[in-house]
């Protein structure tokens, strides 16, 4: 099964993908034991002629048994992924090393770049539909803004997605770490054009970044 | 009160009065329950044409879907039946809606609970029939208005079935106008349906349990309707009210969800799923009573942890309520919650695995009947374990940043409702038939029909935890327009396929049910269910060997693979055509009063039974229901009206 993930591309996916592995090796030992105890007893206690069923009402012991292992496996479980959370949703990076803003809005991603003086809303601003340029190996935050209906901002490789809700800004954090273009589906059924509202992220070099950057404000200049 | 009435109806074995009141609007709580099977089995049919459409369109998008070719160009939805994006929205929001709220809600929960509730309990009937024959009609009601939904302009509701505003609440959004208000006062109507069904369940239960019928030896099945009465008491009338906002908001202008005016769009999340997930186990609890109830029946043993069943379900009853927010991680609320949320969702999964635990308990030692009920049953537990399992990844906050919202939860939840309610459903129908309509419905054909299903069912489903895992997102109308899924589309393919052939494979079981209901058993007509039963799995085999030779994507066959796909189909036709010709009982012949050996008290009643349930006197309990086999009695099994030894009548409750 986890071949079909697609390749990670960001330090925090492997958060999200270790946590999957957990999950993936505990639920499929436990499937097995649970189905092969199930076929066994199909097989060993088929109707015979002349045997008669066990009377029994259960067995205190076993309830307790298989009530308190499960509950400290998922205890255990639990607390695993609080601290994964946690780092992945609740620590905002306060010095980020890119800054974007992202509207979600029937059927686009716009992008909003700031300019030189790294604030938003402001004339320096780049604006572009769809395309997400970010540099490698270094953070990106994005406040994830929503103009009309609910949307998902989701990208398969970095693992990461949120939904973009209409009257709040929402944070997202990732570190890409792959150079490449990578799509940016939206997940959130928000319309008859959901299907196809795709975006793209091209994670540049370093030098192709500042590179991109000098020629998309000279061009937006013109 | 109603005590003195009944037994007044009971004197008589016939209800008397014309064709309105006995078969239109009855009173009679088996009557009733009837005629929500009825309700659920047709909604089944259109709900399962619209899956088919959407498969069509996911695996070969934008072709011509088969059969619908005819539609005229001017249509909005299908224009010569090809599928446009808006009607793909339409008919996966309608599918689900349909599916949940008009199939497996009024069969398990309308028809099982008013089937089983007064007989397995020695009643005569309903607390309040007049009560049960309104929820029935207001159902119906609810139905028309859904159904209406299909044939305004603009389309039916096209937002998912979960309605997320402001999608589903500016009609600009979507252009769907009519559509998504009819869907909401349907919704609300339907409420109504439940909350009079879930009064009169508790009531009856509570106060018109025979002698002797104390709370731990009420059937785990009927315990279940309790617990389901519970939820639906308490949750529908949050759905009522949230389908009342919508409504509101699209009719009279409020703004509850309208962030642009002011209003909150994650308010409807929240009471989505506050109603949302006691749903989902409103959907579940019946299919785990039914398959309590056939497994020790089938392994002629008692339940194993009787009170342990009975506790997790009323677990399951009060955590079902602190658990909403799992599907809402990702949905921009405080993610601090999402700690909480995580938290009590792997506590709910503790009574589940509990109870899957005891079933297998219940396995072990028996002496088990490979019937049709039980091969449902099985299927459920082994079913409802993947889909619990599937569960784990999504409780886990973490893990589910990245699966949300994709096929991965398709999958979840198709097997715990379809793998689990469904195969429940399937496996009540077949055990109660006897008792509901006084003929069994045949084996050999429920044997095609079962194993049909299973294989196709786990062919359809199980791969979409595959396509989840590769990000495929749902509720998308061409997943041929991303890069990074084009590589996973043969699986599409393959999904469809088996979709289209697991509609094939409930054609048995139209034949099996229509042909028991009216005695249908002339030679020709035997023929016949013989004969398409063994072209269907015929046809299957022959594409099955195709698709093997030549992978997914290639539509036609060479002449290689069509001689070998020739040749297995006529041998698989021909085995189950003369499988059936051997094994086929006389189809519709009068069932025994108690087919099954069965203890509990339905089969102590007449089949069929009478108006009033048990003649003049009413049964008086004396034992547990799942005595089986109990040590120093002749027969493996006693109605529950028997004495029993002292010394295992405490173990027995
Ligand atoms: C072991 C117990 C279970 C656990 C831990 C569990 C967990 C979850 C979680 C976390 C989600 C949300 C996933 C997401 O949207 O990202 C979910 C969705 C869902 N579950 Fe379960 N679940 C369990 C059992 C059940 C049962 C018994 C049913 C129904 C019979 C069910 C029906 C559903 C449905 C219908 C959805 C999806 C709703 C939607 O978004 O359309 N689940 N489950
Ligand atoms: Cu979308
Ligand atoms: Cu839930």
């Amino acid at each position: 099964m986890m071949s079909w993930l697609p390749e990670n591309i960001s330090i925090e996916g492997e958060e999200i993908d270790f946590l999957f592995y957990v999950s993936y090796y505990l639920t499929v030992v436990v499937f097995i034991g649970v189905a092969v105890a199930m076929a066994y007893f199909i097989i060993k206690y088929r109707a015979k002629p002349g045997v008669k069923a066990k009377y029994t009402h259960g067995n205190n012991t076993l309830e307790i048994l298989w009530t308190v292992i499960p509950t400290f496996i998922l205890l255990v479980f639990v607390l695993m992924t609080q601290t994964s959370w946690a780092k992945l949703k609740l620590a905002i990076p306060q010095n980020p090393h890119v800054r974007v803003e992202v509207t979600g809005k029937q059927f686009n991603w716009i992008v909003r770049y700031p300019g030189d003086d790294k604030k938003f809303g402001t004339k320096d601003d780049l604006v572009l539909d769809n395309q997400l340029n970010v540099p490698v190996n270094k953070q990106v935050l994005i406040s994830l803004k929503g103009a009309d209906v609910i949307h998902s901002f989701f990208i398969p490789q970095t693992r990461m997605k949120q939904d973009v809700v209409p009257g709040r800004t929402i944070p997202l954090w990732f570190t890409p770490t792959k150079v490449g273009k990578y799509e940016i589906p939206c997940a959130e059924l928000c319309g008859f054009g959901h299907s196809g509202m795709n975006g793209e992220m091209i994670v540049h070099s370093e030098a192709d970044y500042a590179k991109w950057r000098k020629k998309a404000w000279a061009e937006k200049d013109k | 009160m109603s005590e003195t009435t009944a037994d007044a109806h009971g004197a008589h074995d016939h209800h008397e009065g014309g064709f309105w009141s006995t078969y239109v609007f009855s009173l009679d709580h088996k009557m009733i329950a009837r005629q929500f099977l009825w309700l659920g089995l047709i909604m089944m049919v259109v709900g399962g044409i619209l899956a088919l459409i959407f498969r069509w369109q996911l695996a070969w998008p934008e072709t011509q879907v088969w059969g619908f070719e005819w539609i005229s160009d001017e249509s909005e939805g299908m224009p010569e039946g090809y599928v446009t994006p808006n009607f793909y929205n339409m008919a996966v929001t309608m599918h689900a809606t349909i599916m949940v709220f008009l199939v497996v809600m009024p069969i398990l929960v309308g028809c099982f609970g008013n089937f089983l509730i007064p007989l397995m309990i020695g009643a005569r009937d309903m607390a309040f029939p007049l009560l049960n024959m309104l929820s029935f009609w207001v159902a119906v009601l609810g139905a028309v208005i859904m159904t209406a939904g299909f044939f305004v302009e603009g389309g039916h509701a096209a937002s998912g079935w979960t309605g997320y505003a402001p999608l589903s609440t500016v009609p600009e959004y979507t252009g769907v106008f009519m559509g998504q208000t009819l869907w909401a006062l349907s919704l609300f109507v339907l409420s109504f349906s439940s909350l009079m069904g879930s009064i009169n369940y508790i009531t009856t239960l509570i106060n018109m349990r025979t002698e002797g019928m104390t709370w731990f030896r009420v059937p785990l099945v009927v315990w279940s309707l309790f617990v389901t009465a519970i939820l639906g008491l308490l949750a529908l009338p949050i759905l009522g009210s949230a389908g009342a906002m919508m409504i509101f908001d699209r009719v009279f202008e409020t703004n509850f969800f309208n962030p642009a005016k002011g209003g909150e769009p994650l308010l409807w999340q929240h009471l989505f799923w506050y109603f949302g997930h006691p749903e989902v186990y409103i959907l579940i609890l019946p299919g785990m009573g039914i398959a309590s109830e056939l497994l020790p029946v089938f392994c002629r043993k008692p339940i194993f942890g009787y009170r342990a069943m009975v506790y997790a379900m009323l677990a399951i009853a009060f955590l079902s309520w602190i658990v909403w927010g799992h599907h809402m991680f990702q949905s921009g609320m405080n993610p601090a919650l999402g700690s909480a949320f995580m938290m009590t969702t792997l506590v709910i999964a503790i009574p589940s695995a509990i109870k899957t635990f005891n079933w297998l308990g219940t396995l072990w030692g028996g002496s088990i009947r490979f019937t049709v009920p039980m091969l449902h049953a099985l299927a459920f537990v082994i079913l409802f374990v993947i889909g619990g399992l599937s569960g784990i990844f999504m409780a886990s906050n973490v893990v589910d940043i990245y699966i949300h919202d994709t096929y991965f939860i398709v999958a979840h939840f198709h097997y715990v409702i379809f793998g689990g309610s469904v195969f429940a459903l399937f496996g009540g129908i077949q055990y109660w038939f006897p008792k509901m309509f006084g003929r069994a419905m045949d084996e050999a054909l429920g044997k095609v029909h079962f194993w049909l299903t299973f294989i196709f069912f786990n062919m359809v489903f199980f791969p979409m935890h595959i396509l989840g895992v590769g990000g495929h997102m749902r509720r998308i109308y061409n997943p041929m327009q991303y890069e990074f899924l084009q590589g996973m589309q043969p699986i599409n393919v393959m999904i469809t396929l088996s979709a289209l052939a697991l509609g094939l494979s409930q054609i048995p079981f139209v034949f099996n049910f229509f042909a028991t209901v009216f005695r249908w058993n002339a030679k020709w007509f035997r023929v016949l269910t013989q004969a398409v039963s063994a072209l269907v799995v015929g046809f299957i085999g022959y594409k099955s060997v195709a698709v093997m030779f030549e992978g997914m994507m290639e539509p036609e066959p060479s002449t290689g693979a069509r001689i070998a796909g020739t040749i297995v189909a006529i041998a698989l036709a021909v085995w189950i055509y003369r499988y059936l010709e051997k094994n086929m009982a006389p189809l519709g012949a009068d069932a025994p009063q108690n087919p099954w050996d069965a203890n509990t008290l339905e089969w102590v009643a007449p089949t069929p039974a009478p108006h009033g349930n048990f003649g003049p006197t009413l049964p008086v309990v004396r034992r547990g229901p799942y005595e089986y086999s109990v040590p120093g009695e002749e027969a493996d099994w006693a109605p529950q009206t028997e004495t029993i030894d002292p010394k295992y009548a405490e173990a027995g409750h």
